[in-house]
């Protein structure tokens, strides 16, 4: 497990806002130098807490307009496998993420459509032919917010 | 509106993020100036919002991922701002959503083990103004994360 000072703090910070910085550029803003800054960027990749970077697009200007998270119970486990449903469900274009839970179902599916219409087509062709598919449950993203954790 | 070309640097650009401007614009078929101009013009349209690290908690030693699916008191007018409000000042909540449907809202929630996690359910997450249900689950595995879209 990796121990964190105040500096990676900040450079964590920073580079969830804008991974695209440069250590000099980063170096400048936070008053280090920027072999410092290099450094302690390389040692937070290879040990793994910067996990690599994600592209954060407007959905709607994009024309996404719905967001639904779907839990998803298998009907007949057991006799479907896992492994089946989980690389059926990760090759559907519109599932964004897939996440194996415990508690009241399964799975969390986040899927993405242009409209109700559209997500209706999602669910009724996509999701609901999947192998061992049962209860399904929808909740219509309003709103999210990410917050920066427990390195604010 | 994007074009085809537009599209084609987004799907490129969003399965790996981590990409130069020169192999971003080798692998979208297009000049380095070209694909340039396209991003800075998807970044001013507000369509490119960031290019932004992911941290994998894990890694410092956070063990425990939890959902909370929270359903609120709505016969208090000012529940969801309040509650929000609230749960931002948990550091360890690290998504707030809210929905339509039978859930209000959903926190997710990191804890360095379950001694921690039961330690933030009763002093952090309970105390939060107007909760009428909550029902938690467990995160094992994330199978499918990158969140990219189909564009």
């Amino acid at each position: 497990m990796t121990e964190l000072d105040d500096t990676d703090r900040r450079i964590l910070r920073a580079l969830v806002a804008d991974a695209t910085q440069s250590a000099s550029a980063l170096g400048r803003r936070l008053g280090l130098s920027q072999p410092a800054v290099w450094r302690r960027i390389r040692r937070l990749r290879s040990e793994g807490v910067i996990a690599g970077q994600r592209l954060d697009l407007d959905r709607e200007r994009l024309g996404f307009g719905v967001t639904v998270f779907l839990g998803v119970k298998l009907a007949t486990k057991g006799r479907v496998s896992l492994d089946d449903f989980e690389r059926a469900v990760s090759a559907i274009p519109e599932v964004q993420t897939v996440e194996h839970i415990l508690g009241l179902f399964d799975y969390r599916l986040r899927v993405v459509a242009r409209d109700i219409a559209d997500f209706e087509r999602v669910l009724r062709r996509r999701i609901m032919t999947l192998p061992g598919v049962g209860d399904v449950e929808a909740n219509v993203l309003l709103s999210e917010e990410r917050r920066p954790g427990p390195i604010g | 509106m994007l074009d085809e070309t537009d599209r084609r640097i987004l799907r490129q650009y969003q399965h790996d993020p981590g990409m130069g401007p020169a192999e971003l614009a080798e692998r979208a078929a297009v000049t380095p100036a070209t694909c340039a101009r396209r991003l800075e013009r998807m970044r001013a349209a507000g369509i490119i919002r960031a290019n932004r690290a992911v941290i994998d908690w894990r890694a410092l030693g956070y063990e425990v991922e939890v959902s909370l699916r929270v359903a609120l008191d709505k016969t208090q007018p000012r529940a969801f701002d309040e509650f929000t409000a609230a749960a931002r000042e948990v550091p360890e909540v690290v998504e707030i959503q809210t929905f339509l449907g039978r859930v209000d809202l959903r926190l997710y929630v990191i804890a360095r083990d379950m001694a921690h996690y039961q330690h933030l359910y009763r002093s952090a997450i309970l105390p939060l103004p107007h909760i009428a249900d909550i029902e938690a689950l467990m995160h094992v595995a994330r199978i499918k994360s990158d969140e990219v879209l189909p564009v």
